[in-house]
C-alpha cells in the first residue's frame, strides 16, 4: 500500500484534495467569448467576401447578441475576480505570455468594435430609430462606408479571441488534462459551431440557413476529429495526462462529457442537420439548442475537471 | 528612533540566525513593500520593538526564549535563545507555537467560586480577594480537623515548586507529579538501583556523538524533546546507527537501519535475548563489567537460557535480526546507548523493563562515556532564605511505604486512592490544589479519580485553561501564562551547565496572575508571612543570581548565562557508584530485599480478546498532552487525531481511510467522540495507535471540544508497578464502533 | 545571485515547526499556510520506507505563475525570488492555476499569496523562518550561483532531486536524499 498525505499545513481552501478555483464565471465567459468570436468571425468573413445582403441573419441579426455576450462575458469574468477594486491593474500592462493579459485587451478592443458594427445596423433593423446626436449620424455613415475595413479587424480579433479562449485553459501546463495544444483549435472550432448554430437559428432564409447548416457539418466534424486527437495524445503522454483522461474514460466525467456533450451535443445536432439538409423537417431550434448546450457544457466539464488533475510527486 | 533601529537590527540578527552575507537587495525599493511583504493589517505594527527574556513551558524540556514584542507590546512571537545550549537558538513546533496560549480567548479569565443554583452546580465569578479569602479559610478548617497533612498538592509544571513551597509551609509534604507515576518514575527508580542516579531531564544521553543508539519505543522526533531531536539529527549527519524496537513504524524508525516490530508487551524478552547474545557472544565491554560491576555472574547464569530463539516465541522477532542487532550495539561501544525512555509506564513491570535496559547499558560500559551517557552538571542556586519548613507527622512515604516500596517521589494515583476513605488508609486526604496538571487526562482511571472528587472536602484548581480539572474544583484561579510571568530560574542540568531567567513579555491578560503572587497572596492569608518575605518575586530571582555571580539586570539583557564546569564531563577507570556496593548493580539485592525479582524476569502480559485490539499511543510533535489542544497555531498543524488501523484489520472490520468510528474497551468503556480512520502500513495488526492529548470533553474549549478521541478514558485497566506504583496503560483493548451504530446507541 | 533552498529529508521528522514559523513571521492567517509538510510511505508491514518533506513554493527558474499573470503582479524579484505584489494583483486565480506545486492561494483579502523566501529577512542578512527554526537543522537556505555557500557545498555532496522536474518549471528547492 502506498500512503501519501500531508502531516501538516495545506490548509489552504479551494487547493486540496482538488482546486476549486474557479466557478461557473470562467467556463461561461469562455462559452459567450467563443460565440461572440463565432458570431463576429461569419460576420466579418461574409462581408468581406461581398455576401452581405445574401446573409442578413450573419451579418446583422446575430451580431446583435454579441455586445451582449462580451458584456455578459466581461460581467462574469469581474465576478471570478477576487481582488476587485484592483481590475484596472488588467489595463495597465499588456503582457504577451498570459492570455489572460491578451485576452482582457482582445475584449477591450472587440466589444467597442462589436458595439459599434451592430449600432450601424440599428437603423435597418428598427427603422424608427434615431441616433439623438448629430455626429453619432455621421459616424453611423462612416462606419456603414467602412464596413469591409472593419470586417478585417474584426476577423482577425474574432480568431484571436477564439483561440484565446482554448489557450487560456492549455497555457496551463500544471493541469496535465489542459495541457494539450490542440485544446486552442477545439476551442476555436467549438466556438465557430455555436456561432453557427446561433445564426442558423436567428436565420429566415433557406439558404442562409442551409449554407451555415454546411458549415456547422464541417465544424462538428472537425471537433469529433480534434476530440479524437486530444484523447490519443493524452494516453500517449505522461503517466498524469493517462490519468487525466482517466477522467473521461471510465472515470466521473464519462458519461457527462461523452454522453451529454459529444453525443446530444455534437453529434445528435450534427444528424439533425444532416436530416435537414436531406429534406427531412427539423425544426432548426432543435440542433442549434443542443449545440450551444453542448458547447456550454464542454466547457464547464473542461474547467471543472482540468482543476481536479494536477502533477502526482 | 536611530538607535532603536539598530537594535532591531542586532536582536534580529542575533535570534534569526546566520548573517548570509549578502548584497543587500532592492524588492524592497521596487517591487514589494515590507508591509505587504509581511502581510500587515491596517494599524498594526509587525516591526520588532522589544525582545524579553523567557524560557518556553509548553512541556517540561525549558528551552530559553526571546519573546518579541511591538511597540505597542503586543507579542509577535517568540523564538529560541541562540545562547541557550537546550535548543542553540531553535524552538520546537510546540514553543514557536506557544503564543497562542496567551491569545487564546477560552483562558480562564476570574476566579470562579463553585456555588448551588436552582438545584444546580455552577461557577460564579469572583474577585481575588474573595475567591483568596476563601481557599485560606477552607485550608485553615482542614488543618484544625485533620491536620495541614490531609491537604496534598496535585503539580505539574512551574507553578508546581510554589505551591510546593506554599504547601511545605503549610505542613504537608504530599505533593506529587503525574511525570512519576505516569512517565518516568519505573525507569528513575530501575536506574538508582542499578546506578545510583537517575537519568535525568534532560537524559544525559550523549546522541550527539553516539554511533549506535537502540530505542525501545521512545519515539524521538514525534517526542519533540528538542535537545534529544537536535543531536538525534547530528548524529544522523554523522551516520549513526539506528535500531528501533516498535510495534508502530514510528517517525523515527523511518531513519532506522533496523526496526524491530516488535509484538507489543514483548520488549523485556527482546531486552533480555539481547542481554543474553551479548554475554554469550562475548561482545560485552569486558574490562568496564569488572571494573564497574557487581552480580555479572548472576546475570550470566540468568540469561543463559533466554536466546533469540526463546525470544522469538514471544516477541515475532526473528532470532538472525536479534543477534544481528545485539552485534551492531556491541561493535559501536562504548559510543552505544540503549536509551531509557522516558514515558515507561506501559505494562506494570516498567521496573523491570527499565532495569533490563540499565543492565545491557552497563554491558556496553558506555557510562560516563563519550557518545554514551555523559556526567551532567547543574549551577548551585541557593534557596532564598525563608525558617525551616515545620515537620509534617506523616507524608506520602507513609502512605505507600508498604504498597509500593522503591517509590523515590510521590505517587499521583496512591495519593488519590488516599483520598478515598477506606479502612485500609492510615492516613486520610482532605484536600486537593492542584495546578498545572489536567489529571483526569493525565491518570488512568476515571472511575477512581470520580471517587476521589466526591470524597474530598474541597478542591482548588489554578490552570490557565477551562481544562477537564477545572470542572472538578471547588475554586477555580486564573494562572497567567509563561509569556506574562516571572518563575524561577531555570537551572538544568546538562553538559554545559546554564541558567535562563522567565520574565513577563506582556501584562497578565484578563484577571490572571503568577503563581508566585497566587502563593504568597494564600500563604500571607494562611499566617505564613516570614516563607514569603518580600514583595515581589523579583526580589527572590534577584538575590538568587547575585549568589551566582550575575543579577536580574544583567539576566534580563542576556536571557541565559553558561557556566564552565567544575568536573568532567567523561569518566575514566572505575567509577564510583551511589549505590550499596558502590558499583552498577546488575544483580539488585535492595529489589531481592524489596520482594521484587533481582534480575529481570520475563512475564507474560494479556493480549487482546478476538475482535479487539490493543491501545497504544504517544505522541505528535506539534502538541503536548491537554495542553496544546486549545492552541490555535497547532490545531492549524494538527486538527485532530485519527486511529491507525492496519491494511489488514481495516479489511476485516470492513474500515475505510477517514471513517469516523467510536472506540469501545474491554470494560465497555466507549470513547465520547468519534475519530477518524488512517489505514497504514505503520501499525501491526494486533494493535491501534492514537496520539495521546485529543477528545476533550470542556465546552469551553470552544476549539478543542470534541476533536479526535481521548486514550485517557479507554485505559480503565491499569497496570500498577509493584515496584513503584507506576500505572501501566498499554493493557486496555478496544473495537471499532460506527458512527451509524453508536448513535444508536447514544439513543 | 539565486536563492534556493535544500533540504535533507534523511533528518526532517515532519515536526512542521517550519510551517507554525512561517505563519507566525508572517503573519499568515488561521486556516492557511505558505508551507506544508507531506509525507510518503511505500511498502507493506513490516518493509517500510518513507520520505517526509517540507514543501512550499519551489520559486522556479521558468515560472508559469509569472508567465500567466496579466497584472504583473506575480514577478521574479533579486535572487530569483517570485513575489506577488498585492495592489497589482487582481485575484483572477490564474497564477493558482498554472502552479504545479499548488503553492499558492487565495488570501482572504482577496489577493494571491504564497512563500515569499522570506524576502524581508533575507533583505536583512537572516534566514528565512523555516530555516532558522527547524530543530533538525535539516534546511539549507542561500545563494547557488556561489559555490561557496552552505548551499551550494552540500549539493556538492548529496545526491538530490526536484519535486515534478517533468513540469519543466526549474524548481529551486533540493531534496536532498
Ligand atoms: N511533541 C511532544 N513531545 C513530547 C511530549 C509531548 O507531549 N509532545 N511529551 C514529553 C514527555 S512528558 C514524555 S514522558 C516523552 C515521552 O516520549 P517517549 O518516552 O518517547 O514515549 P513512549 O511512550 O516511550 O513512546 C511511544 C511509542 O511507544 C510505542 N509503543 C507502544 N507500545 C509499545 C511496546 O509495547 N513496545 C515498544 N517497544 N514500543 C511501544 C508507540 O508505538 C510509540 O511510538 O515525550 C516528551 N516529548
Ligand atoms: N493516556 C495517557 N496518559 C498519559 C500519558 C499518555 O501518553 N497517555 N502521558 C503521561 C505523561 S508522560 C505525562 S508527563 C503526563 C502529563 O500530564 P499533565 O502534566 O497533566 O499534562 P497536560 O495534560 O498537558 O496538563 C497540563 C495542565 O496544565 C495546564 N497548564 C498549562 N500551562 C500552565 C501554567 O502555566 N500554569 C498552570 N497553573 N497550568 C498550566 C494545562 O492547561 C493543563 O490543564 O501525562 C501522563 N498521562
Ligand atoms: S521542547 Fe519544545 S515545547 Fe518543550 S520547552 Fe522546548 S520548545 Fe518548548
Ligand atoms: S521544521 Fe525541519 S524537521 Fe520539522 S518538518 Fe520542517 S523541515 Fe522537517
Ligand atoms: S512553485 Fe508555483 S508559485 Fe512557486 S514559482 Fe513555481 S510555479 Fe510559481
Ligand atoms: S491572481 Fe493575481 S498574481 Fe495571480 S495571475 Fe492573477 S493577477 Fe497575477
Ligand atoms: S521561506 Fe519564509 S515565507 Fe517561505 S515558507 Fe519559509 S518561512 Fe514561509
Ligand atoms: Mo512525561
Amino acid at each position: 500500500m502506498k500512503e501519501e498525505l500531508f502531516l501538516s499545513g495545506r490548509m489552504n481552501p479551494n487547493i486540496d484534495p482538488y482546486l476549486n478555483i474557479w466557478h461557473w464565471q470562467i467556463p461561461l465567459y469562455l462559452f459567450l467569448g467563443g460565440l461572440a468570436a463565432g458570431i463576429l468571425f461569419f460576420a466579418a468573413l461574409y462581408t468581406i467576401r461581398g455576401k452581405a445582403h445574401l446573409m442578413p441573419a450573419t451579418v446583422k441579426w446575430a451580431t446583435f447578441l454579441v455586445p451582449a455576450a462580451l458584456v455578459l462575458g466581461l460581467i462574469s469574468l469581474f465576478l471570478d475576480l477576487k481582488h476587485k477594486p484592483f481590475f484596472w491593474q488588467l489595463y495597465t500592462t499588456i503582457r504577451f505570455e498570459s492570455p489572460m493579459s491578451w485576452g482582457a485587451w482582445v475584449l477591450m478592443l472587440v466589444t467597442p468594435l462589436s458595439f459599434i458594427w451592430s449600432a450601424s445596423y440599428l437603423r435597418e433593423t428598427v427603422p424608427s430609430w434615431k441616433w439623438r446626436y448629430r455626429w453619432l449620424e455621421s459616424f453611423e455613415s462612416w462606419v456603414i462606408k467602412n464596413r469591409p475595413g472593419l470586417s478585417w479587424a474584426m476577423i482577425v480579433l474574432a480568431v484571436i479571441l477564439g483561440i484565446y479562449t482554448g489557450i487560456l485553459l492549455s497555457a496551463f501546463n500544471a493541469r496535465p488534462l489542459w495541457n494539450a495544444s490542440i485544446l486552442g483549435p477545439l476551442f476555436l472550432v467549438s466556438g465557430l459551431s455555436t456561432g453557427a448554430a446561433v445564426i442558423m437559428w436567428l436565420s429566415k432564409d433557406p439558404a442562409e440557413r442551409k449554407l451555415m447548416s454546411k458549415i456547422d457539418l464541417m465544424l462538428i466534424g472537425i471537433e469529433l476529429f480534434l476530440i479524437v486527437h486530444l484523447f490519443m495524445g493524452f494516453l500517449a503522454s505522461t503517466a498524469v495526462q493517462i490519468d487525466a483522461a482517466g477522467l473521461f474514460l471510465g472515470g466521473q466525467f464519462t458519461l457527462g462529457f461523452w454522453v451529454f456533450v459529444v453525443l446530444l451535443g455534437i453529434i445528435v445536432p450534427g444528424i439533425l442537420e444532416i436530416m435537414e439538409i436531406r429534406g427531412y423537417h427539423i425544426p432548426v431550434a432543435v440542433p442549434a439548442i443542443l449545440i450551444l448546450y453542448g458547447g456550454l457544457l464542454f466547457r464547464f466539464i473542461m474547467v471543472e475537471a482540468g482543476q481536479i488533475t494536477r502533477y502526482l510527486y | 528612533m536611530n538607535t532603536r533601529r539598530d537594535f532591531i537590527r542586532i536582536s534580529t540578527l542575533a535570534a534569526g540566525g546566520v548573517a548570509l552575507g549578502l548584497t543587500p537587495l532592492k524588492f524592497l525599493s521596487g517591487s514589494r513593500s515590507r508591509e505587504e511583504l509581511l502581510d500587515l493589517p491596517a494599524g498594526s505594527s509587525r516591526e520588532i520593538y522589544r525582545r524579553i527574556p523567557s524560557y518556553c513551558e509548553v512541556c517540561f524540556w525549558k528551552c530559553a526564549s526571546w519573546v518579541y514584542t511591538n511597540s505597542d507590546n503586543q507579542i509577535l512571537k517568540v523564538l529560541g535563545n541562540e545562547d541557550d545550549p537546550l535548543c542553540n537558538g531553535r524552538l520546537c513546533p510546540r514553543g514557536t507555537g506557544g503564543i497562542g496560549m496567551y491569545h487564546d480567548e477560552d483562558r480562564l479569565k476570574t476566579p470562579l467560586i463553585r456555588v448551588q443554583k436552582n438545584g444546580k452546580q455552577e461557577y460564579r465569578e469572583a474577585g481575588w480577594d474573595e475567591a483568596l479569602d476563601l481557599i485560606a479559610s477552607r485550608m485553615k478548617e482542614i488543618k484544625a480537623k485533620y491536620g495541614a497533612e490531609s491537604m496534598a498538592l496535585f503539580n505539574h509544571g512551574c507553578s508546581g515548586p510554589f505551591f510546593a513551597h506554599l504547601l511545605h509551609a503549610f505542613g504537608s509534604e504530599n505533593n506529587a507529579a503525574p511525570s512519576f507515576a505516569q512517565c518516568r518514575g519505573a525507569r528513575d527508580v530501575a536506574y538508582i538501583h542499578t546506578y545510583g542516579t537517575i537519568p535525568g531531564s534532560p537524559e544525559i544521553t550523549d546522541i550527539r556523538d553516539c554511533r549506535c543508539m537502540v530505542l525501545i519505543g521512545s519515539h524521538l522526533g514525534e517526542n519533540m524533546h528538542n535537545t534529544q531531536v537536535q543531536e538525534l539529527a547530528e548524529a544522523i549527519d554523522q551516520g549513526i546507527t539506528l535500531i528501533t524496537v516498535d510495534p508502530r513504524f514510528s517517525t523515527v524508525a523511518g531513519k532506522s537501519k533496523y526496526w524491530l516490530p516488535i509484538k507489543p508487551a514483548t520488549d523485556l524478552a527482546l531486552l533480555l535475548a539481547w542481554i543474553h547474545v551479548i554475554i554469550e557472544e562475548e561482545l560485552y565491554d569486558k574490562d568496564f563489567v569488572k571494573l564497574n560491576t557487581t552480580g555479572f555472574d548472576q546475570l550470566k547464569s540468568h540469561v543463559s537460557s533466554m536466546t533469540p530463539e526463546w525470544a522469538y516465541g514471544i516477541t515475532t522477532l526473528e532470532p538472525a535480526l536479534i543477534r544481528l542487532t545485539a552485534r551492531e550495539m556491541a561493535r559501536a561501544a562504548p559510543a552505544s546507548i540503549v536509551h531509557p525512555g522516558r514515558h515507561v509506564a506501559w505494562y506494570g513491570d516498567d521496573t523491570q523493563r527499565s532495569r533490563a535496559i540499565a543492565i545491557l547499558n552497563a554491558l556496553l560500559g558506555n557510562w560516563g562515556k563519550r557518545g554514551g551517557f555523559y556526567v551532567p552538571e547543574k549551577v548551585a542556586i541557593p534557596d532564598f532564605p525563608c525558617p525551616d519548613y515545620p515537620k509534617p507527622a506523616w507524608n506520602f512515604h507513609d502512605i505507600h511505604l508498604q504498597k509500593y516500596p522503591l517509590a523515590e517521589e510521590s505517587i499521583t494515583n496512591a495519593l488519590i486512592e488516599a483520598s478515598i476513605p477506606s479502612a485500609d488508609n492510615h492516613h486520610q486526604i482532605r484536600g486537593w490544589i492542584v495546578s498545572g496538571t489536567n489529571m483526569p487526562e493525565a491518570i488512568p482511571d476515571k472511575q477512581l479519580f470520580l471517587k476521589a472528587v466526591d470524597s474530598l472536602e474541597f478542591i482548588v484548581v489554578v490552570d490557565t485553561m477551562p481544562m477537564e480539572i477545572t470542572g472538578y474544583a471547588d475554586v477555580v484561579l486564573p494562572e497567567c501564562t509563561y509569556f506574562e510571568r516571572y518563575d524561577d530560574i531555570r537551572n538544568s542540568a546538562f553538559r554545559e551547565p546554564s541558567i535562563a531567567l522567565r520574565m513577563p513579555a506582556a501584562e497578565p491578560k484578563y484577571e490572571s496572575r503568577a503563581a508566585w503572587w497566587i502563593t504568597k497572596q494564600i500563604g500571607e492569608r494562611l499566617g505564613l508571612h516570614d516563607y514569603f518575605a518580600y514583595d515581589h518575586y523579583e526580589e527572590v530571582i534577584d538575590w538568587q543570581l547575585k549568589q551566582v555571580g550575575t543579577s536580574l539586570d544583567e539576566m534580563k539583557e542576556k536571557g541565559v548565562m553558561r557556566f564552565s564546569r567544575n568536573k568532567d564531563v567523561y569518566l575514566e577507570g572505575e567509577i564510583k557508584f551511589n549505590t550499596p556496593s558502590g558499583k552498577i548493580e546488575l544483580y539488585s539485592a535492595a529489589f531481592e530485599a524489596a520482594g521484587l525479582d533481582p534480575l529481570p524476569v520475563y512475564t507474560a502480559h494479556p493480549e487482546p480478546p478476538a475482535g479487539y485490539y490493543r491501545l497504544i499511543y504517544g505522541r505528535a510533535p506539534m502538541h503536548t498532552f491537554s495542553r496544546t489542544a486549545n492552541n490555535q497555531n497547532l490545531i492549524d498543524l494538527m486538527p485532530e487525531n485519527a486511529v491507525w488501523v492496519n491494511p489488514k484489520v481495516a479489511g476485516i472490520e470492513g474500515l475505510k481511510n477517514g471513517d469516523r468510528v467510536y472506540l469501545k474497551n474491554q470494560d465497555g468503556i466507549r470513547s465520547s467522540f468519534t475519530v477518524s480512520v488512517r489505514v497504514t502500513e505503520r501499525i501491526r495488526w494486533d494493535s491501534v495507535y492514537m496520539v495521546h492529548g485529543f477528545g476533550h470533553s470542556k465546552k469551553e474549549l470552544t476549539k478543542a471540544y470534541g476533536r479526535g478521541a481521548s486514550t485517557t478514558e479507554l485505559i480503565t485497566r491499569v497496570m500498577v508497578d509493584p515496584a513503584m506504583g507506576g500505572t501501566g496503560m498499554r493493557g486496555n483493548f478496544v473495537m471499532f464502533v460506527r458512527e451509524e451504530e453508536g448513535k444508536e446507541v447514544e439513543i | 545571485m539565486r536563492y534556493a533552498m535544500a533540504i535533507d529529508v534523511k533528518k526532517c521528522v515532519g515536526c512542521s515547526d517550519c510551517v507554525v514559523a512561517c505563519q507566525v513571521e508572517n503573519n499568515v492567517h488561521h486556516g492557511y499556510c505558505r508551507d506544508w509538510v507531506t509525507e510518503t510511505i511505500n511498502g507493506t508491514y513490516p518493509q517500510l520506507e518513507t520520505e517526509i518533506r517540507s514543501e512550499r513554493c519551489n520559486h522556479c527558474d521558468n515560472a508559469p505563475c509569472v508567465r500567466c499573470c496579466p497584472t504583473g503582479a506575480s514577478h521574479i524579484a533579486d535572487g530569483g525570488i517570485v513575489l506577488v505584489t498585492a495592489r497589482k494583483c487582481i485575484g483572477c486565480g490564474a497564477c493558482i492555476q498554472s502552479c504545479p506545486y499548488d503553492a499558492r492561494y487565495s488570501h482572504p483579502d482577496g489577493h494571491v499569496d504564497k512563500c515569499t523566501f522570506c524576502a524581508h529577512r533575507v533583505e536583512a542578512g537572516q534566514q528565512p523562518a523555516c530555516v532558522a527554526v527547524c530543530p533538525t537543522s535539516c534546511m539549507y537556505f542561500g545563494d547557488i550561483d556561489n559555490p561557496y555557500s552552505d548551499i551550494s557545498q552540500i549539493m556538492k555532496v548529496r545526491k538530490w532531486k526536484v519535486l515534478a522536474p517533468e513540469a519543466g518549471t526549474r524548481p529551486q528547492i533540493f531534496y536532498l536524499l
